[in-house]
């Protein structure tokens, strides 16, 4: 390694000799009971660490996104791009979904209260059923499905392709072009496709109470508005906003994150499905015990 | 004259000759050691090759010039200004100095050639429509895509698509230009129109070329100075014919395997 030097000219100092090769140690140290221990301990929590790790991953994402969201430059078009693909682009399965969910949830809620006379209920509880709970649930499972697998594959695909370190290079923040405009499209398209997806069930509920069922349309009506707060509407409204968030960061996050070739795109992709349903059904829960104490007019109201 | 792999100027201070200056640069990931204090200082306008076998950790070493990677401990010093002072604002003006040319071109399939090189320009400068138009047009027609504006990335071949990726890097005027193992996957032919890229687009726009690759055929064609990178250090450095000619077992070996005759003739000149 080290060069022949002519010894007849001034050089600068030589730089100390480099520790080649350090002497091979004579017998591997013996591994402590404290160090054991300590081992087994790590090994056996390691999926907790996963796990924080994991979320840790996600509130880093987020919170370098959002650093972006007041600076310079906005970049309207790529926040509509996203929305489009997010929004536009699932609205059809959304209303589809919606209007079989509708007339289902009433098919079935008529025949169960006709046992007691009641079928003109049935609009009040699958109205109820669907702003609360159905609409802002369903409406996350399809985007998670749809939007967030779309938004892990594509990410995923640009990052083992290079493509967002070539945006990096070109000193392009992919956090502020890429992750926030996804994010805050998902939180904006979200609540809409919800509130759509309420009016459309409704209307499906309608057809199959009043059209099919032959409930009287009067009681229905009543009944429904009765049942039915502007609350309850506006709950469904936040949760909506809440799982857009999530299924967006859980996409962007799997994709951003994808290693390995195609393989790794496959399971960014299919993670991004599962962790984002998953966490919509049990974020669920926490969120509507969350929201009827902000709301306690709905809660047991008249 | 021997191979140095660093100048003797302070790292920190504009040199004449020194463009990019690495000192003690260390990477790992994880539980692995990429690069253990390199140091290295790269020739400004001239065409350096950091040569290494694969998984070296080249791509890794010139990443963090620009600092898409930020290195374990070590400093890169570009014109004296230490990368690693930069807060983001000021990387994000930095970073355009450099103009980075991918391993697969990395261009956005979802734009088209043309929107892929005016992309640069519409982030970064205030030019209008049809100037970026013009801008673009010069550098795909220098580079012989004149007829490819419109197509997607997924329509070209492989050398094309690698001259886009140049075309896109070229349009900012960087003063570094950097290349991702640009011959790889390429026919012989298709190499050397790429070499010949290299060489007319450090030429042209006067830019100092990092290139990294182990293709020999295309190194002693292109280079003025090459690196090699063995065992996460830089083993040797200097001029092409030096490294040619060397001693060292390891490039001595690594050299011969490739069966390049252009390798010879030039050491049998230095020798």
């Amino acid at each position: 390694m080290s060069e022949d030097e002519p010894t007849n000219v001034q050089t600068p100092p030589a730089p100390p000799p480099q520790p080649a090769g350090q002497e091979p140690l004579a017998a591997p140290p013996k591994e402590s009971v404290g160090k054991a221990v300590a081992t087994g301990f790590k090994e056996a929590f390691a999926p907790i660490y996963r796990f924080l790790d994991l979320i840790g991953g996600h509130l880093i994402l987020i919170g370098k996104a959002l650093v972006w969201l007041p600076r310079r430059p906005f970049r309207g078009q790529t926040y509509l791009e996203a929305a489009e693909y997010i929004g536009f682009g699932s609205l059809p399965i959304v209303l589809l979904v919606g209007a079989a969910t509708g007339m289902v949830l009433s098919l079935q809620s008529v025949n169960a209260f006709r046992q007691f006379g009641l079928e003109s209920f049935a609009g009040g509880t699958t109205g109820k059923a669907i702003a609360l709970e159905l609409g802002p649930v369903l409406t996350s499972l399809i985007l998670a499905g749809r939007a967030g697998a779309g938004i892990a594959t594509e990410l995923g695909t640009m990052r083992i392709t290079e493509q967002i370190d070539a945006l990096e290079s070109m000193a392009v923040n992919p956090h502020q072009y890429l992750v926030l405009p996804r994010i805050m499209a998902a939180m904006i398209v979200t609540p809409i496709l919800t509130l759509l997806f309420f009016v459309i069930g409704m209307g499906g509920a309608y057809i199959s109470a009043v059209l099919i069922e032959h409930v009287d349309q009067g009681q229905w009506i009543a009944n429904l508005q009765n049942i039915v707060h502007p609350m309850d509407v506006v709950q469904g409204f936040i949760k909506a906003i809440f799982f857009g968030f999530l299924v967006a960061t859980v996409g962007c996050y799997q994709g951003y994150h994808a290693t390995g070739g195609g393989r790794g795109v496959g399971i960014g992709t299919t993670r991004a499905v599962v962790i984002a349903s998953v966490t919509t059904v049990v974020m669920d829960y926490f969120l509507s015990d969350i929201l009827l104490s902000i709301f306690p007019t709905v809660r047991g109201g008249p | 004259m021997s191979g140095e792999i660093i100048g003797d100027s302070p790292p920190d201070q504009k040199d004449p000759r020194w463009h990019i200056r690495v000192r003690s640069l260390t990477k790992s990931f994880g539980p692995n050691l990429v690069l253990d204090h390199v140091d290295l200082d790269l020739e400004r306008g001239k065409v350096n090759v950091i040569l290494g076998a694969s998984g070296a950790g080249k791509s890794v070493l010139i990443k963090h010039f620009m600092c898409l990677l930020r290195p374990d401990s070590g400093h890169i010093y570009i014109d004296g200004t230490d990368v690693l002072s930069l807060n983001t604002q000021e990387l994000a003006t930095f970073r355009r100095k450099f103009g980075l040319v991918f391993q697969f071109a990395a261009l956005f399939d979802s734009l088209t050639v043309e929107e892929n090189c005016a992309f640069p320009l519409k982030e970064h400068t205030t030019k209008s429509k049809s100037e970026i138009h013009d801008i673009v047009a010069d550098r795909l027609g220098a580079l012989g895509l004149a007829n490819t504006q419109k197509k997607y990335p997924g329509e070209l071949s492989g050398g094309m698509r690698k001259r886009v990726g140049l075309a896109r890097a070229l349009v900012l005027e960087p003063e570094i230009l950097m290349y991702d193992e640009p011959t790889t996957g390429l026919d012989p032919l298709a190499t050397r129109n790429v070499d010949e890229m290299i060489l007319d687009a450090g030429e042209r726009y006067k830019v100092t070329s990092v290139v990294i690759s182990h293709d020999m055929a295309s190194v002693f064609r292109i280079a003025d100075r090459i690196a090699m990178l063995h065992n996460k250090r830089i083993l040797e450095a200097g001029p092409a014919e030096v490294i040619a000619a060397s001693a060292d077992p390891y490039v001595y070996e690594f050299l011969r395997a490739s069966g390049v005759s252009a390798i010879h003739k030039l050491a049998g000149g230095e020798a």
